[in-house]
């Protein structure tokens, strides 16, 4: 077994919330003693409904914020911001790929700063240097050099979301989380991001920790999954595993609560409905 | 930037090229707005050419004419176009060369409270907390004074004269800036192409100035002309009050001051240099307005 690029151990979020004047001051539990382990090149996919903590994670994961307390291991090195600070190894070891392609672009940016930005502020290298690399890159995620010198809202959201990435692996980082990557874009084009960062995995060897609520995406992409309940990991292992045999209940809703779009269940749907008013009817 | 294996419609000039037609697009569906320009144009190119124009020099005497009124009343003389003050010197000269002194108030005033309220607005939204609220208590004081008298006290204490009442000026209009650049940099800084930049590696100079500035200028840019005229306003209405420009300077507002006591006596004497800063007020309102709409993405429709 290889070693994982990734470790979590007991992972612990709180907000204090403090209530005004006169309210108490409360403590919000966001994380609750989250552990888990990503292997080189693996996907751990991230599951949950809104507001269990999912995206807390990610910003710990990715250096965004410390942890209240708990144990962060990026390529077996203890990383703990709040007493080592950020330094450039570490940054170049994780990137973000964020929700919104809207919003994680920087307007006044042409595409050609924004990939070189990265490789400008953590790296000697010259403006030919980044700018071949960017090139480079913007052909590696699907665009061509002509998009180098345009502006964001020139693009379509497939495309913005494959430049989010290109940025993201600018830095060549080793992990690589997605904060629900593809839910903001239209099927067909999931797709096709979804297949792009399949690939550069293969190629770079890349691990992923993979956020959503959408299971058929993450049935595709995931090698092992988390599902997540108010803070807590009600349900860890193998993708197979669980999916095949739910054993958190929370996890049996979130599964039966997946609309099935096959053909088959649509025709039996209707079917069952028709039958309905047939005996409603007459 | 450009490269030559680059097709020509994505080299950069062409795209600034675009961005620029797109906003002359915006801008020109405001009549008020293109009218105003060009008089503002026009003002511009009076005050850089005007010794060329003028027919007289601003502060030559002609003893022989006196309180000469406009070329078309009666007693009028062909070569004093608007007529002349009561120590013989020719109006329309001095109103040529007072633009002079008005674009030089407006843009040196615009510029010291832009660079100052970007640079204290940056800090207290970027910072947030103890700083932002000592900052914004301070700009909530100096907002608290009527402006004038503001400017008036700051002029009397460091002595009347032109650059003074500048600095006065832009320290009573520096708190607009100041606000508005906090409340655009706290909606921005919060997005999340400043957190994947704050990722890449950004330090906070970085973010602030490079990141998060450059989308907040848009009303920067409108409160800039609107504040320009207001500076005119500030600086005649302080030549006014004999705190500003001093005589002989041929600053409109001064200009006013002298002629106060001819209201009625010599009408022309008073009315042009007013009429000048009211066309030009008016002019330069008109057009910031133009920009607003040209420039504020939640009016434009795509």
């Amino acid at each position: 077994m290889t070693q994982p690029v990734l470790e979590a151990r007991n992972i612990v979020r709180d907000y204090h919330v403090g209530g005004g004047l006169f309210g108490k001051p409360k403590i919000i539990h966001a994380v609750k003693g989250v552990s888990f382990s990503v292997e080189k090149g693996k996907t751990l996919a991230i599951v949950g409904e809104s507001g269990c903590g999912k995206s807390t994670l990610a910003r710990i994961l990715t250096l965004i914020d410390a942890p209240t307390s708990g144990e962060l291991f990026i390529d077996g090195m203890e990383i703990d911001i709040l007493r080592d600070g950020l330094t450039r190894d570490m940054r170049q070891k994780v990137q973000i790929v964020f929700q919104n392609p809207y919003g994680s672009l920087n307007p006044r940016q042409k595409i050609g700063d924004v990939l070189g930005e990265p490789l400008l502020l953590n790296t000697n290298k010259s403006a030919a240097e980044r700018r071949d690399l960017a090139m480079q890159m913007l052909i590696k995620v699907g665009l061509g050099p002509e998009h180098f010198n345009r502006y964001p809202h020139m693009f379509s959201g497939g495309q913005r979301q494959r430049i989010a990435i290109a940025r993201a692996l600018m830095l060549s980082p080793s992990l690589l989380v997605l904060d629900e990557p593809v839910s903001a874009l239209d099927l067909s084009v999931q797709a096709q991001v979804l297949n792009l960062l399949a690939d550069l995995q293969d190629e770079f060897g890349l691990t992923y920790v993979f956020i959503s609520h959408d299971l058929s995406v993450v049935r595709y992409i995931a090698d092992e999954v988390m599902v997540m309940y108010y803070g807590e990991v009600v349900e860890y292992g193998a993708r197979e595993k669980v999916f095949s045999d739910p054993q958190h209940e929370y996890t049996k809703t979130l599964f039966a609560a997946t609309p099935n779009a096959d053909v088959e269940s649509i025709r039996q749907r209707v079917t069952a409905r028709q039958k309905e008013r047939a005996a409603a009817g007459v | 930037m450009s490269n030559a294996t680059l097709p020509a419609e994505t080299s950069s000039g062409a795209i600034r090229r675009r961005a620029l037609a797109d906003f002359w697009f915006y801008f020109s569906e405001n009549r008020g707005a293109v009218i105003g320009f060009w008089v503002f144009v026009a003002l511009v190119l009076v005050a850089i050419f005007a010794p060329l124009i003028a027919p007289h020099s601003p502060i030559e005497q002609f003893r022989d004419a006196l309180k000469v009124p406009p070329a078309w009343e009666a007693g009028g003389r062909p070569e004093f176009l608007l007529g002349t003050d009561p120590v013989g010197r020719d109006i329309l000269s001095r109103l040529i060369y007072g633009a002079q002194y008005s674009l030089f108030i407006g843009v040196v005033v615009v510029s010291i409270a832009l660079v100052g309220g970007i640079v204290i607005g940056l800090i207290a939204g970027f910072f947030g907390g103890w700083i932002d609220t000592v900052i914004m208590r301070v700009m909530d004081v100096i907002l608290a004074f009527p402006s004038l008298l503001l400017a008036l006290v700051l002029v009397a204490v460091l002595g009347p004269g032109l650059t003074n009442a500048m600095i006065a000026i832009a320290l009573v209009l520096q708190p607009h800036f100041a606000r508005l650049t906090r409340a655009a940099v706290m909606a921005e800084k919060n997005r999340e192409y400043v957190i994947a930049a704050r990722l890449a590696g950004a330090g906070r100079l970085r973010l602030m100035f490079k990141t998060i500035l450059p989308n907040c200028l848009a009303p920067l840019i409108v409160q800039g002309t609107l504040s320009f005229s207001n500076a005119i306003l500030d600086a005649a209405a302080l030549g006014f009050l004999g705190m500003g420009a001093q005589a002989p300077t041929p600053e409109w507002g001064s200009m006013l001051a002298e002629a106060r006591e001819f209201i009625l006596s010599a009408w022309w004497i008073v009315t042009f240099p007013g009429l000048a800063i009211l066309i030009t007020v008016l002019a330069i309102n008109l057009a910031g307005d133009g920009l607003r709409d040209a420039l504020d993405p939640k009016l434009k429709r795509s």
